[in-house]
């Protein structure tokens, strides 16, 4: 941060224009001039595949950086609303500037990942947190270090690969990018992997699970035997994975087996969906879990009302009319669907404000309690 | 946490939505008798039917035009408020002053209604945007939004009107209602009305500690203090911002305009925020106290119907007509009876909404009190030189021995029943 925005968020700046943040001043004027509120400018998009974009963002001066495997929230507004997903940063933390990209693949009931692919454009305004997550390499490289990825969980070891390659640092002597696609098509950063398959010390193997290459070493969904084919010891090899869950599930069962666990980071990917089908179900027949994030517990969904749930699970959430109207118990939404009660609407945005005493949750569902 | 309750939780089923609020249920099955003189329980559900659907149509158009709204709004609240500072700073010409101190009383009232008061009622929330998030946000007021917002929003929205839970009838100052019980204090009606009016932000703060309730026994030490802390606090940052930060700043301009320039800044701070009080005063007396607006028991109100809940909001507000910009810097509160009805929709389609509201009243054949604010006003002072006056009816009057029997009665049949009620259970 700056030397004017630190002096604008001051104490001193907040005691006149208490009991606002000085930033709800700032944002009128410019909504990049924010002295602590992170916003970016959209400055380039760029396909990767049919359905995955890669954003390069130019984030205003609130900005701390990130640490290669990090996150961001990305909030966009549409129709007046702010909606927020959670994205990996894809680009090297070693390069020149302050820029950096998240690379989305559109998941077709994410809205956030549809609207990245067809509607965000340059220039557009982007609302951000500062990088956020513990996914991310050691200060000390090891010797030997596997990226092991599927799918759109790429973008975080795809961060980590080009700041090693970027930056002075020791390499690892032996650093192995192991990604798992349906099809060359559906790959992204294609050209990229292609072009580190000559880099020493760098071994860049893909499977493409559905349309596999012809004389491919391996094939098929992660298994133990593709480790030992590539002659990686997951004991002595530090791995971090990331992908969706099915994949997430088999690398730390093989991992717990070869009692390797120690050695393996894992990040999941939070995809919020709403099937119609699957939210008849849920709706019909209470299912999923409702967890309570602050207080660190869960319950089973029981089809009551969140407040009620909370309340049931010994939880004490502030509440006041119980009815919808005086929105005392109103609390974040951090994960998952709701159903208003009264008007059936579906809310499944990441952090949004919700009503607990009206809202049921559909399927799995975090709250702020 | 602004509401602890200390009995065990009413399971209030909000799927129906057409149950009272949980401490206005009983266990009796008694319906509500609110409307019932002038409406049947079939009429009733289905006025409560028509309002429901009103309100859902409306928050499902809600969209960019009321994000820019609001943003628009706050966006010229805030020039309001920096040229109304900068021409305070003016003292030595006093066209730019006096200008100074119209923007920025301008700029606090829009604050306070458009701004602030609809932002903490959630009326916002839909757009997920951190700066007017009904939860963080706290307004230009020395009363905390917490505590304001649990008077406000809870005690007076949901039981809005009944004696002994809106605790806004006359606010523990003034004898506006009939039903309320007088006392000496009250023949001081209109001018303790003044007083509060010229200094409404401090009855608002004052009002928020509920100290009444703490000397009762019905708050906790734990929790009054905690309220006095919060207002203690909220109270300190609006003084030093107003009556001292920017006052020393004034001094800068002391060898040019002379010793007294600060003062001048002080003095005008002080007028806007007056300005701002008598506004809002008169905006919520003209809402909430004309003649026609009904109060209620709470026997009346329990169990009541989503109707019931709907007629008891219309029954209990009055409407002040007047132009846009009027609308805009009373908060749309000039649509008291839509704000009542909805006070989670964006205030800016209160004018819309009250079309349809009317066309329903016209066909359930329920009364819509609106009017001038000058006849509103008027309305509202005779009702306070009228209650202010000594009943002739004992039981009217708070210490008289013939209530302060009937109260000694009814405190004795309670026991009598929490005696039999144990002796039963034994």
């Amino acid at each position: 941060m700056g030397v004017v925005r630190s002096a604008l968020a001051s104490r001193a700046v907040g005691s006149v224009t208490s009991p606002h943040h000085v930033d709800h001043y700032l944002e009128k004027l410019h909504p990049l001039w924010t002295a602590e509120a992170v916003r970016a400018k959209v400055v380039g998009i760029e396909r990767e595949t049919d359905n995955a974009t890669t954003v390069t963002l130019r984030p205003n001066g609130a900005w701390e950086g990130f640490t290669p495997g990090q996150h961001v929230e990305f909030g966009v507004e549409v129709d007046g609303v702010r909606k927020v997903r959670v994205f990996s940063v894809s680009s090297s933390a070693a390069s020149k500037g302050r820029n950096f990209s998240v690379s989305v693949k559109a998941h077709p009931d994410g809205f956030v990942s549809r609207f990245l692919n067809s509607r965000l454009a340059s220039g557009e305004l982007v609302y951000l947190s500062q990088a956020q997550g513990e996914f991310v390499l050691p200060a000390g490289l090891p010797d030997e270090l596997l990226l092991l990825s599927g799918g759109s969980g790429i973008t975080p070891v795809m961060s980590m690969m080009r700041t090693m390659l970027d930056s002075d640092v020791l390499m690892p002597r032996r650093v192995t990018f192991l990604h798992y696609a349906r099809s060359r098509d559906e790959e992204m950063f294609t050209d990229q992997l292609d072009q580190w398959q000559d880099v020493p010390g760098v071994e860049v193997v893909r499977v493409y699970t559905r349309e596999p290459d012809d004389g491919a070493e391996i094939q098929g969904r992660f298994s133990v035997d593709h480790l030992k084919h590539l002659g990686i010891d997951p004991a002595a090899t530090l791995t971090y994975v990331c992908g969706p869950a099915g994949l997430i599930a088999t690398v730390r069962e093989t991992y717990t087996e070869q009692d390797a666990a120690d050695q393996l980071r894992m990040e999941y990917f939070k995809v919020p969906t709403i099937d119609p089908a699957l939210l008849e179900a849920a709706a019909a027949q209470a299912s999923g879990t409702l967890s309570f994030d602050r207080s660190g517990t869960a319950a089973e969904n029981s089809g009551n009302t969140i407040l009620e749930q909370a309340e049931a699970a010994g939880l004490t959430p502030e509440y006041g009319c119980r009815m919808g109207v005086c929105n005392t118990c109103a609390i974040k939404k951090l994960h998952g669907a709701v159903r208003h009660v009264i008007s059936g609407e579906v809310n499944a945005n990441t952090d949004e404000t919700i009503k607990p005493c009206v809202h049921v949750p559909v399927g799995d569902v975090t709250v702020a309690l | 946490m602004s509401h602890k309750r200390t009995t065990i939780p009413v399971h209030y089923d909000a799927t129906g939505h057409n149950q009272a609020p949980a401490p206005l249920s009983d266990a009796t099955g008694r319906q509500a008798t609110i409307g019932l003189d002038i409406m049947s329980r079939e009429e009733l559900d289905s006025f409560g039917t028509e309002l429901d659907a009103l309100r859902l149509r409306t928050l499902e158009s809600l969209g960019q035009d009321d994000a820019n709204y609001i943003r628009r709004v706050i966006r010229i609240q805030q020039w309001s408020e920096i040229l109304g500072r900068i021409g305070i700073f003016t003292p030595f010409f006093w066209p730019t002053f006096v200008a100074g101190i119209v923007l920025l009383g301008l700029s606090k009232i829009l604050e306070n209604m458009e701004i602030g008061h609809n932002v903490m009622h959630g009326q916002y929330d839909w757009m997920n945007d951190p700066l007017i998030d009904g939860k963080r946000y706290e307004w230009d007021n020395v009363a905390p939004a917490q505590d304001w917002k649990h008077g406000h929003n809870y005690l007076h929205h949901t039981y809005t009107n009944i004696h002994g839970m809106d605790k806004d009838i006359g606010y523990g100052l003034l004898r506006i209602d009939e039903a309320q019980p007088w006392y000496p204090n009250h023949r001081f009606n209109l001018p303790a009305a003044t007083l509060l009016m010229l200094f409404f932000e401090w009855g608002v703060m004052y009002h928020g500690l509920e100290l009444g309730d703490y000397l009762k026994g019905d708050m906790s030490k734990e929790e009054f203090l905690a309220r006095k802390k919060r207002a203690l606090a909220k109270t300190r940052r609006q003084v030093f911002k107003d009556y001292v930060a920017f006052p020393v700043l004034a001094l800068a301009l002391v060898p040019m305009v002379g010793w007294w320039a600060p003062l001048a800044v002080l003095g005008a701070t002080f007028t806007a925020n007056i300005i701002r009080n008598i506004w809002t005063f008169l905006i919520i007396f003209c809402g909430h106290f004309p003649a026609e607006v009904q109060t209620f028991d709470e026997d009346e109100a329990k169990n009541e119907s989503r109707g019931q809940w709907y007629l008891r909001q219309l029954l209990g507000s009055a409407n002040i007509s007047g132009t846009r910009p009027f609308h805009i810097l009373s908060g749309n509160l000039s649509h008291q009876i839509e704000h009542h009805l909805f006070p989670d929709i964006p205030a800016r389609r209160y004018p819309e909404v009250a079309r349809e509201i009317r066309d329903i009243c016209e066909r359930h054949g329920l009364p819509y009190n609106t009017g001038r604010m000058s006849k509103q006003l008027l309305s509202v002072a005779r009702q306070l030189g009228t209650y202010g006056r000594k009943p002739s009816d004992p039981y009217l009057v708070g210490n008289s021995p013939e209530s302060k029997a009937l109260r000694r009665a009814k405190r004795e049949a309670a026991r009598a029943e929490g005696e039999r009620a144990e002796h039963l259970t034994a």
